[in-house]
């Protein structure tokens, strides 16, 4: 009986696994395209289809490593649906690659199970197991295009800057759960606050332990200062692996941070909240403001980025002092919000680029309204969303932080937040009104004409997920409140 | 439910306008008008006969809302947050859906030869626009008056990033930052709000009436009057807040001037009025001679930026600085005459102003520039222009019989009481306007034709749009106790001081 329910629970870990074998073993024989993105593709679509099995017997540990629960389901849910999207926009994007492709979506199953257990974990090791499985098989996706003389981008470089970053990091990471374990005696999460209060006073080995372990997440967070690596990764890895960093990687490792943060009642140490003020306002700053110069659009959406996260922050923070409920409730929404974001975002971006041309530059957009009124639609919601408008997600994921803001009276980062949305407003109305100029030339890019319907799919479902969050965004804040209750 | 279907009918408009525009260019337009003529056939049913569509009381005892408003609508949004649509209007907000849509047709009339680029998507902003405005001035939930107040934003951004003149990239960043900006203070104010109203009474609620009388601790009231103000101060503008209107003027293309002259501004008095001062009556009181001074500031420094301009649309849009500097100066007043004349003020300025940007964009549209200096004699070229052109700058001035003239004496009265020094200080601006409006007509229409400019008089489409507006501004300055009698139960319900 005990073993039913716990193969029911891990069912999506399980089902993710088995189909990275079967689609390994099915490139092995047989290399075709289509064929592997389809099994990877259904694959996916099945593992995330056993939610509804597992869903009515929450929550379960699954061995000391794993707790499965709403919550994790939740951003587990979030994670495939993201691999099944960067799964449809590879499709097109890899077709003009010259070497072989069917690895690519055996990394990005790899990929998919490693972010899954990350949301899932309950303790440093499963913690430890996600984060590296996530990053190894990264390593080789942002590199994935290098054998191809004619890609497009410097993906070789983007690929060691972030294998070396990434290394350090878990490094600090390893370190720093070293050293809670030497002062507890606790790999647990939830273990962490009996395990403190029969410790006593916190000690500073304690302390410096708790803030590696958030360095290490603010790395792959890419916070203010652990985020030399963005841009560089962005802009140079291929667009589809770009959407991945941006979606799936954040959105695992926020799951897992808020989780330990929460659990082992870290915020309570003013260092740690002091530390988290500091990345966030730097975050909100300089993603903000190194956003207004770029040229690039990757590299934009990369700075951007950074500054959603500091925005993110403030709910975290807060959590210290407000209902961990209500915080949980409002991270959830906002990953949620941002992730949809991005992923349409980058969508558009695929749809017009292939791995041989990629159409990245600020001036590729001129006139895009006018070209195809579609992609530019769906990319101009993306940016109101991101700018916070109302009637998009973006709106109601702010209000939620501004919210935990007012009633954690943490008036300095929102200060900080409303001068970073100004200024993030300046680089998206820029880039709408680049898409809005009147076209240079005539008819349509060569490359949106012919795309499978699966990337028109990827648009229109995220499209009308951000439109549909944000003017009726009740039936998912009762879904988010309930997980959350269990904070 | 009425009011939803003004909104529904303009945003349902707009999709089709967008749609219609593949199978014939010419198509958008009629489109456009048939809209706009639909609302305003509701509009003139509600203000004549509101027992004939059920109006009367409905549903006002939903919300135990009895008195002065006219029509209620309300359910539930989200719930979590207690945020639900509630809709409502009253003399005040009837007044001025009425001034919107009639000023969506003149606009539209100015659109009407102008506009033949993207026609399709330019009325789907038009009337999103006038969709987000009719919102604003009757939502009475304070997140729905917040999302109104940014989807009159971005087609109003469109508008003046695509058809706007040489310089519209920057005019649109600038309406846009500025307004977006304020409007964050004003989420962040609400919110604030909220929260303190949660605290006292235990409940979630954006409802106006629920928030209304919340106590606020220090030293916090202040700075959440402040968020309100600010964003309303900007939308207005008020001196120093006013920096983004000459360029978005100038820049929009004439309907875009039009509404943005004729009704986005009003939106910032109609929320003083509405919620800064009954939201936060004590510190708002504390505030006014501040807010006064900057009133009196706007009249009398813009009056001057204003005579130093060459560019016709530019000085036009300064004098709306001006004239809206008494509106801040009545509003604070807080007085019944004075309260009654920035009412009487935005709605005979909606009028005016919106004339002469027509004008202006009329003429830029024919000869191509919008210097003054290039211009001259242009009454023997075309005496039709030159005569409404006259008419609309009297009236602008305050000509008596006219509608700003009740409107700015007013507010000089109801100042009187408060402030003799405020008044008195107003009433130079009304001299000083005088003499900057005047100077208009003499460059542009008196004086030497140098350049031999030649070009059409009048169209008969203008025609009828400026003539509809002159009798719109008789009937205000001839009868304007009609429109006084629509106030003034809203103004005593929101604690206007009436000496009587």
């Amino acid at each position: 009986m005990l073993y039913t329910s716990l193969i029911i629970d891990l069912m999506q870990i399980i089902m993710l696994t088995l189909s990275s074998v079967v689609v390994m073993v099915t490139a092995a024989f047989k290399r075709d395209h289509a064929v592997v993105c389809g099994l990877t593709v259904f694959g996916l679509v099945a593992s995330l289809m056993t939610f509804v099995l597992i869903k009515p017997v929450l929550p379960f540990e699954a061995t000391q490593l794993l707790l499965i629960d709403e919550y994790s389901l939740f951003f587990s849910n979030l994670i495939i649906v993201g691999a099944i999207g960067v799964a449809l926009l590879a499709y097109p994007y890899f077709e003009t690659h010259t070497s072989q492709n069917e690895e690519f979506y055996i990394l990005l199953l790899t990929a998919t199970l490693g972010a899954v257990v990350l949301a899932c974990s309950n303790h440093f090791v499963a913690f430890l197991l996600g984060v590296e499985m996530l990053g190894v098989s990264l390593y080789a996706m942002i590199a994935y295009t290098v054998h191809d003389n004619k890609s497009a981008k410097y993906p070789l470089e983007a690929g060691i800057k972030y294998l070396i970053l990434s290394a350090l990091a878990s490094g600090i990471t390893l370190f720093g759960i070293a050293l809670v374990y030497a002062f507890l005696g606790t790999m647990g999460f939830d273990e962490i606050p009996a395990a403190l209060e029969a410790a006593g006073e916190p000690g500073l080995i304690l302390i410096v332990g708790v803030l590696m372990i958030v360095a290490g997440a603010a790395f792959k967070l890419s916070l203010v200062p652990f985020h030399i690596w963005t841009p560089d990764v962005y802009e140079g890895a291929p667009v589809p692996v770009t959407a991945y960093l941006a979606t799936v990687s954040k959105a695992a490792m926020l799951a897992v941070t808020l989780r330990l943060l929460l659990a082992s009642n870290a915020l309570e140490f003013n260092a740690v909240t002091g530390a988290l003020t500091v990345m966030a306002i730097a975050s909100m700053f300089i993603g903000n403001l190194l956003a207004v110069m770029q040229e690039n659009v990757k590299r934009l959406f990369a700075y951007s980025s950074i500054a959603h996260l500091g925005y993110l922050l403030v709910v975290v923070i807060a959590a210290a002092s407000i209902d961990n409920a209500l915080a949980v409730e409002a991270t959830s929404f906002y990953m949620l919000a941002y992730f949809v974001m991005s992923l349409s975002g980058f969508a558009v971006i695929s749809a017009i680029s292939n791995s041989h041309k990629e159409l990245d530059q600020l001036s590729d957009f001129r006139g895009l309204f006018w070209r195809n009124t579609w992609l530019s639609t769906v990319l101009i919601t993306v940016l109101l969303s991101l700018a916070g408008i109302p009637l998009t997600a973006g709106f109601i994921g702010k209000f939620y932080i501004i919210t935990t803001g007012v009633e954690g009276e943490l008036w300095l980062l929102l200060t900080a937040l409303i001068i970073g949305s100004a200024i993030g407003l300046y680089y998206y109305l820029r880039l709408i009104y680049t898409m809005l100029q009147p076209a240079e030339t005539k008819g349509k890019d060569p490359a949106a004409n012919q795309l499978p319907a699966g990337v028109h799919v990827v648009m229109a479902a995220m499209t009308l997920a951000i439109i549909y969050l944000g003017v009726y965004p009740a039936p998912m804040m009762t879904t988010l409140q309930s997980l959350a209750s269990a904070f | 439910m009425i009011l939803v279907w003004l909104i529904t009918i303009l945003m349902a408009g707009g999709i089709g306008a967008w749609i219609a525009e593949k199978s014939n260019p010419e198509l958008p337009r009629v489109i456009a008008l048939a809209t706009i003529l639909l609302d305003l056939f509701l509009v003139v049913l509600m203000l004549l006969a509101p027992g004939s569509l059920g109006l009367d009381a409905i549903s006002q005892a939903d919300l135990g809302q009895e008195g002065s408003w006219l029509v209620l609508y309300s359910s539930d949004w989200i719930p979590r947050f207690g945020v639900s649509f509630i809709f409502g209007a009253d003399g005040l907000g009837l007044l001025l859906i009425t001034l919107t849509v009639f000023l969506g047709l003149i606009s539209l009339g100015s659109a009407w030869h102008e506009i033949k680029d993207r026609a399709g998507f330019f009325y789907f902003n038009l009337l999103w626009t006038l969709a987000g405005v009719i919102g604003v001035f009757t939502a009475l939930d304070l997140f729905l008056f917040f999302f109104f107040w940014e989807v009159m934003l971005i087609p109003m951004y469109f508008i003046i990033a695509i058809w706007g003149h040489e310089n519209k990239e920057y005019a649109a960043m600038k309406f846009f930052i500025f307004t977006q900006v304020s409007g964050m203070l004003m989420l962040l104010a609400i919110l604030m709000l909220v929260f303190f109203h949660y605290q006292d009474a235990g409940e979630i609620t954006f409802s106006y009436f629920d928030l209304l009388g919340t106590s606020i601790p220090e030293p916090f009231a202040f700075w959440v009057m402040l968020g309100f103000f600010l964003a309303f101060a900007t939308k207005l503008p008020t001196v120093p807040f006013h920096n983004w209107l000459p360029d978005a003027h100038s820049q929009a293309p004439t309907p875009g001037s039009v509404i943005l002259a004729g009704i986005l501004l009003k939106t910032g008095a109609y929320g003083l009025i509405r919620f800064t001062i009954p939201l936060f009556p004590e510190v708002s009181q504390a505030f006014a001679p501040t807010a006064m001074l900057l009133g009196v500031i706007s009249i009398l420094y813009t009056a001057k930026v204003a005579f130093a301009q060459n560019d016709l649309k530019r000085l036009i849009a300064y004098t709306s600085v001006s004239h809206m500097g008494f509106v801040m100066l009545g509003i604070y007043a807080w007085t019944a005459q004075s309260v009654q004349g920035a009412v009487m003020t935005m709605l005979a300025h909606g009028f005016s102003a919106a004339a002469l940007f027509m004008l202006a964009g009329g003429l830029q549209h024919r000869i191509h520039t919008r210097e003054m200096d290039k211009m001259g004699g242009l009454w023997a070229v075309a005496p039709k222009m030159g005569f409404m052109a006259l008419f609309f700058t009297v009236a602008a001035v305050g000509m008596p019989a006219l509608g700003n003239f009740i409107g700015e004496f007013l507010v000089l009265i109801g100042t009187f009481r408060i402030s003799v020094a405020a008044a008195a200080a107003a009433a130079i601006g009304m001299v000083v306007a005088a003499v900057y409006s005047l100077i208009v007509i003499q460059k542009v229409f008196h004086g030497e034709n140098n350049n031999k400019l030649e070009f059409a008089d009048l169209t008969m489409v203008e025609m009828i749009c400026f003539g509809l507006m002159m009798i719109g501004l008789f009937w205000m300055g001839m009868y304007p106790q009609s429109m006084l009698d629509m106030s003034e139960p809203t103004l005593r319900t929101l604690g206007v001081f009436f000496f009587d």
